[in-house]
């Protein structure tokens, strides 16, 4: 029957392409809505972990409470021993030590004098150590547009614009003029040995990169760090593991009467990351909520509209004999088919048009330039285990529904009256 | 009982009457022949004491009139030999360890110097306060156990770090013990206090000075004046650009 069914599909067109094509666009849509949304959150929620929060970070408590002056005389000191401890103390974490800093670029001319200066913001990360992880973290191989990544001390990278405006190319020599973890002025020479673009206004703007020791000689900072960062060995942030892990933590470190004891904090508890961290654990039950219910009604239209259109077939079927549940039964099967093969159909180009989304992904970066929370200026979809089949579990359930409500009508026909309908 | 009101009355009114508070531009007049020489040269120590920990400079500085002055970083070893010219109002730094001299400008003159209490503007500003502010004086008080003048002064000068400054000045050494400095909206930026104060051939000059940010956290920054010689012999080629590098 199911054949002799699919066979009336195909060759009734109009009896089965809008629920197909109505079926499949919503699959469609919601593979790629949930492949984006998934996408912007999760690259917003690894951008940030990656390049200023860790799965968790740990602080001075005095340093938390200025966190965006990244004060370094609140700095945490003795890092080494502290770098020898936790990783006993967290197995599930992976840490990293970095120093963020602010300071001006000058470059000077063939006398030695200023020929430009900028406002930079510096990042030191370790970028030396035998296979140091930071380099992939902060994906500058990638990012890097000219020269090469540095391979001795004292060697940094720029970002392209801000080189670029102080007429600097791989080799050229820089000062940078900051202040010590102590508050002293400082002038420390580099080497520019590449430049580097990220795609994000924050990090483009007037990035200096520079190797974790090069930048504790600069500041004064010896064995001491701004910041450690925890990475969860998973690479994707997990509140429940964070939670705990940052409650041991504290329970440890944290001390109310000392400015300068330790703090950990857990990623949405910085960079305004709470709500997407939220947002992000909710978005699949909310499209599937929307798009079913949307989906049912456009549904539950078609079907009253194919319905009315079947009206005499399903009189002439009852009134030479068939059953109502019958004639029913085979609207069901009928959506059943319809139903698997637009919402594969929906699935497939909906994967097709994320994939494309994935790797090539939209710049937005002019919407991001005056963003509070540090967001990548290309956003990209991002196809998870769930988006292959977010959209067709939904797009065949709904089919059956809005079939089922038109279907009633079945039920609501008088046989008496079929004949006169007939010869109406 | 006419006598006891026509005496009340007298006393009373005998500050505007009589004019017992004296001139304030005479007192600035004074201060300024007092403080300012044609040339000094001494050796300080500058003691920050920050939130976490307190750091010793130890530095000899030039002046020349109000314009020129050259002061060089002895101690610690780290910062040894960093240099520092002022030639009107422009500043120049030289680092050993960089090998190079970075003019400060702009909003940089805000910052601290050495993560001190002191900012660069701070170290340029070395005019004569009767050039630069009016000054009244509002009242009396005792400081450190010497019967100081309130002066309140208000810059007329435009382009000023402070526009208003309260001192409370020695009535017989014409020297402020106690200065506030603060913004154009009232709002205090610094304290200063004055103490030790010696003779100095005809002049009285501050053995150390400490100086509180009110924006900044940390107990303040004291300069201790180690060694002090007024109006003697100083090359000029000391305030070039020249002399920074050697």
């Amino acid at each position: 029957m199911i054949k002799f069914l699919f066979s009336g599909l195909l060759r009734d067109k109009h009896r089965s392409l809008i629920p197909f094509l109505v079926t499949s666009t919503g699959v469609l849509l919601t593979v790629v809505f949930h492949a984006w949304l998934t996408g912007i959150i999760n690259n917003s929620i690894e951008f940030n972990a990656k390049y200023s929060t860790g799965h968790v970070k740990i602080m001075t408590r005095a340093y938390a409470l200025n966190l965006s002056q990244t004060p370094n005389d609140l700095a945490i000191l003795d890092t080494d021993t502290l770098m020898d401890i936790l990783p006993a103390m967290f197995p599930e974490l992976n840490f990293a030590e970095r120093i963020y800093f602010g300071g001006i670029v000058d470059v000077p001319d063939y006398r030695g004098e200023t020929r430009a200066q900028g406002p930079a913001m510096g990042i030191g990360i370790d970028l030396l150590s035998d296979g140091s992880p930071e380099i992939e973290r902060l994906n500058l191989l990638p990012s890097l547009k000219e020269g090469k990544l540095p391979a001795k001390r004292n060697e940094v990278l720029l970002s392209r614009k801000f080189a670029a405006k102080l007429e600097l190319t791989p080799g050229d020599t820089l000062t940078l003029v900051s202040t010590t973890m102590f508050g002293e002025f400082t002038l420390h020479n580099f080497i520019l040995s590449g430049t580097v673009e990220f795609g994000t206004t924050a990090l483009d703007r007037g990035t200096i990169i520079a190797d974790l020791q090069d930048a504790r000689e600069a500041l004064n900072m010896n064995n001491a760090a701004g910041e450690i960062l925890g990475f969860l060995k998973t690479n994707t942030y997990d509140d429940d593991k964070a939670t705990i892990i940052s409650q041991k933590f504290n329970s440890r470190y944290f001390s109310e009467d000392d400015e300068f004891s330790l703090v950990m904090k857990k990623l949405p508890e910085l960079n305004n990351l709470a709500f997407a961290v939220e947002y992000s654990g909710k978005i699949k039950g909310i499209l599937v909520a929307v798009f079913i219910t949307a989906m049912s009604l456009i549904l539950w239209n078609a079907g009253l509209l194919g319905g009315l259109r079947r009206y005499g077939e399903f009189g002439m079927r009852l009134a030479i004999g068939e059953g109502k549940s019958h004639v029913y039964g085979t609207m069901m099967i009928e959506s059943l088919i319809i139903g698997f093969f637009g919402s594969f159909a929906g699935t497939a180009i909906g994967l097709l048009i994320a994939l494309y989304l994935q790797n090539k992904g939209l710049d937005l970066g002019f919407m991001m330039k005056n963003a509070s929370i540090m967001m990548p200026g290309v956003f990209r979809a991002q196809i998870t285990p769930s988006t292959w089949y977010i959209g067709f579990i939904p797009g065949f359930v709904s089919a059956q529904i809005g079939t089922m409500l038109a279907g009633m009508g079945i039920y609501k026909r008088q046989t008496s009256q079929l004949f006169k309908e007939l010869e109406a | 009982m006419k006598k006891i009101f026509f005496l009340f009355l007298v006393t009373g009114l005998s500050p505007l009457l009589f004019g017992q508070y004296p001139d304030g531009k005479d007192i600035l007049r004074k201060i300024d022949n007092n403080m300012i020489s044609e040339n000094r040269y001494y050796e300080s120590s500058m003691i920050i004491h920050g939130r976490r920990t307190s750091l010793t400079f130890k530095l000899k500085t030039w002046t020349a009139g109000e314009t020129k002055s050259f002061t060089e970083y002895l101690f610690p070893v780290r910062e040894q030999g960093t240099k520092m010219l002022k030639l009107d109002d422009q500043l120049w730094i030289y680092s050993p360890s960089a090998d190079r001299i970075i003019q400060i400008a702009g909003h940089m003159l805000r910052q601290s110097v050495m993560g001190s209490d002191l900012s660069y503007e701070d170290l340029m500003e070395d005019s004569k306060l009767s050039d630069q502010y009016d000054a009244k004086v509002t009242g009396e008080e005792v400081v450190d156990g010497r019967k100081c003048w309130i002066v309140e002064l208000t810059a007329f000068v435009p382009e000023i770090a402070y526009h208003g400054k309260k001192l409370w000045v020695d009535q017989e050494r014409n020297i402020p013990l106690r200065e506030e400095l603060f913004a154009k909206s009232g709002t205090l930026l610094k304290r200063t206090q004055l103490s030790d104060v010696r003779r100095i051939n005809e002049r009285w000059y501050p053995g150390k000075i400490l100086f509180k940010d009110m924006l900044k956290e940390g107990q303040g920054t004291e300069l201790i004046i180690d060694e002090i010689r007024f109006n003697i012999p100083v090359p000029d080629h000391i305030f070039s650009k020249a002399s920074l590098k050697k």
